[in-house]
């Protein structure tokens, strides 16, 4: 499977990321490499063998239904670049 | 051309566990903003997700109430898009495998007949927070007490008819969330939401229309009217040659209207995966069976008992066991006085009425169940009538004690002591010498005019049984 640029330039508006002709040049060929690598895979015999979501052989763990962590707004607020009467403040997103 | 209405809705019910289906923050509603968000909720690196039992159990009620298979190993995923109220960059969801696989729900029509509508899934996922974007320069304001609590998304199969339906379908599940007791339903606040995909197709044609999914449904009022709109609008875009598109609506209920989401069309690829922060959920028989030794009554269960054990009629058994408060309410009335019709319809009428009237909710109404059910003994052991238990009931509304003490206080026992309404017949008749020749000249209709008569002179306090007993000796007579 190869990726082209304009499949390129879908993903990188999906993810929000801005690149030029250049890059998403560099990034189809790039992304067309690692496809054909992870292809390998194919070749696998995997008849009979299920499907997991996950690599280890283990069940989710489950945390009882209590409040555990305290209010430290003040804290993690410290770094954030713009807050205003306790909200996180980003650019306008218009609906 | 007659066209068929083709609906399936997608109700999301946030579950009222204390925490966060992935963070030990808290979920209490109206907290100042941010102050009820972790790490986990804020999408710090290096943070990981910690599933509540809680949820997990929650969800499981709701399988087991419409008899859905529970998936033994279910799976969760990321759904991917960007928006600044979900940090991480997406919403750990289910996909693949949910946690609730195919279930069903019966719901009644407006003609009686009972309708079975599939409920496809049910998965488990994490809300988002909220955006605020009014009163900031060029910004947006980001509160993310919501982000991280738990939400139910039932998605029911394409098979409600009309928006009728769908509103006896969402009220339906509303009431079975709350008896269950996993979702506060409260719609106001949006613990209780719901999407709605509608398309219309030719009668008898078999294959689906294209759909427009409807958002911002947050009042069984608005899913009616939104999904009445989008039907019509759809029938004037196909019959004037035109065709529907696949797209996201916004419901704008001062306009009564829905309107297309542009900015939601290109971003509809979520590229699911499975989450590899989360391990595979698994759910065996003992963890079933511990949740299925917790289901309460169901609302079907319920109303069938009521209509058995308490003669009630099916219309009535329904509306007592719409909510389950109501229906608890109800039997401790009844038990109370021994009376379960006179119980019922006092509970439906006056009880109700005052509710209304006071905008108060059952829990905050100054009459309790023991208090009602003793104005209600009062009136099956003749102490006084339905009518002045009117009066009483009342004087209890506004604070001035129960029943016993609002009749003694008030002097408004029953007379049912027959010498004294004889006295007062007597009286009647004496004052009323043209009425009585007429009436004993043949005008039987005056009977009323004499009962009306009795019942004035006492203050409506005779016994209306006695009266009409002794009235009818004494003019006869």
């Amino acid at each position: 499977m190869s990726v082209d640029t304009s499949e390129v330039r879908r993903i990188a508006h999906l993810s929000r990321l801005a690149m030029n002709d250049d890059q998403a040049r560099d990034f189809a060929g790039g992304l067309s490499d690692i496809f054909a690598f992870v292809e390998q895979l194919d070749g696998a015999p995997i008849e009979g063998v299920e499907p997991m979501a996950h690599p280890l052989d283990a069940e989710q763990r489950l945390r009882p239904d209590a409040v555990t962590e305290p209010d430290r707004r003040e804290t993690y607020q410290a770094i954030a670049p713009a807050v205003e009467g306790g909200l996180y403040l980003v650019p306008r997103v218009i609906e | 051309m007659e066209w068929e209405t083709v609906i399936g809705l997608e109700i999301h019910a946030q579950l009222n566990t204390v925490s966060k289906i992935f963070s030990g923050a808290p979920t209490a509603y109206g907290a100042e903003p941010n102050r009820q968000a972790c790490p986990v909720d804020l999408g710090m690196p290096g943070v990981l997700p910690v599933l509540n039992q809680g949820a997990v159990e929650r969800a499981v009620m709701l399988g087991l109430a419409i008899n859905a298979e529970i998936t033994p190993r279910s799976v969760f995923a990321r759904k991917n898009y960007f928006y600044p109220d979900l940090p991480k960059g997406y919403q750990i969801s289910q996909f693949e495998l949910p946690i609730v696989g195919l279930g069903h729900l019966d719901i009644e029509l407006e003609d009686g007949t009972i309708k079975r509508v599939g409920v496809t899934r049910a998965h488990l996922e994490e809300d988002a927070g909220k955006s605020l974007h009014e009163g900031f320069e060029a910004m947006t304001g980001i509160d993310l007490n919501r982000a991280g609590t738990p939400l139910i998304e039932i998605v029911s199969e394409p098979e409600l008819r009309s928006a009728k339906e769908a509103v006896a379908y969402m009220k339906k599940m509303h009431s079975l969330v709350r008896y269950l007791d996993i979702c506060d339903g409260n719609m106001q606040e949006g613990s209780f939401r719901c999407d709605a995909n509608v398309s219309i197709r030719p009668k008898g044609q078999t294959e689906f229309g294209t759909r427009a999914e409807l958002k911002n449904l947050n009042s069984f009022r608005f899913v009616e009217r939104a999904i009445n709109f989008e039907v019509e609008r759809q029938i004037d875009l196909i019959e004037g040659g035109g065709s529907v598109v696949q797209e996201t609506r916004l419901y704008d209920p001062d306009r009564d209207e829905t309107r297309s989401m542009r900015s939601k069309e290109e971003a509809n690829d979520y590229r699911y995966f499975p989450d590899p922060d989360l391990l595979p959920l698994v759910v065996d028989s003992a963890f079933i069976d511990a949740v299925r030794e917790k289901l309460p009554e169901l609302p079907d269960a319920k109303r069938e008992r009521f209509a058995e054990q308490y003669g009630l009629s099916d219309y009535d058994a329904g509306v007592l066991t719409a909510v389950r408060e109501m229906g608890d309410f109800y039997e401790v009335v009844a038990a109370g006085c021994d009376a379960p019709k006179l119980a019922a319809n006092w509970v439906m009428g006056e009880f109700s009425a005052a509710m209304n009237r006071s905008e108060v909710e059952l829990a905050d109404a100054p009459v309790n169940a023991e208090g009602l059910a003793g104005l209600l003994a009062r009136i099956q052991d003749d102490t006084i009538s339905g009518k002045i238990a009117k009066e009483v009931f009342e004087a209890m509304w506004n604070g001035e004690g129960d029943a016993d003490a609002v009749i003694e206080a008030k002097g408004l026992k029953q007379i049912t002591d027959t010498s004294a309404i004889d006295t007062i017949i007597d009286d009647v008749m004496a004052n009323n010498p043209q009425q009585l020749e007429q009436y004993r000249g043949g005008k039987d209709k005056l009977f009323g005019f004499f009962v009306g008569q009795v019942m004035k002179a006492t203050q409506g306090k005779a016994n209306p049984a006695q009266v009409n007993e002794r009235l009818k000796a004494k003019l006869d007579g």
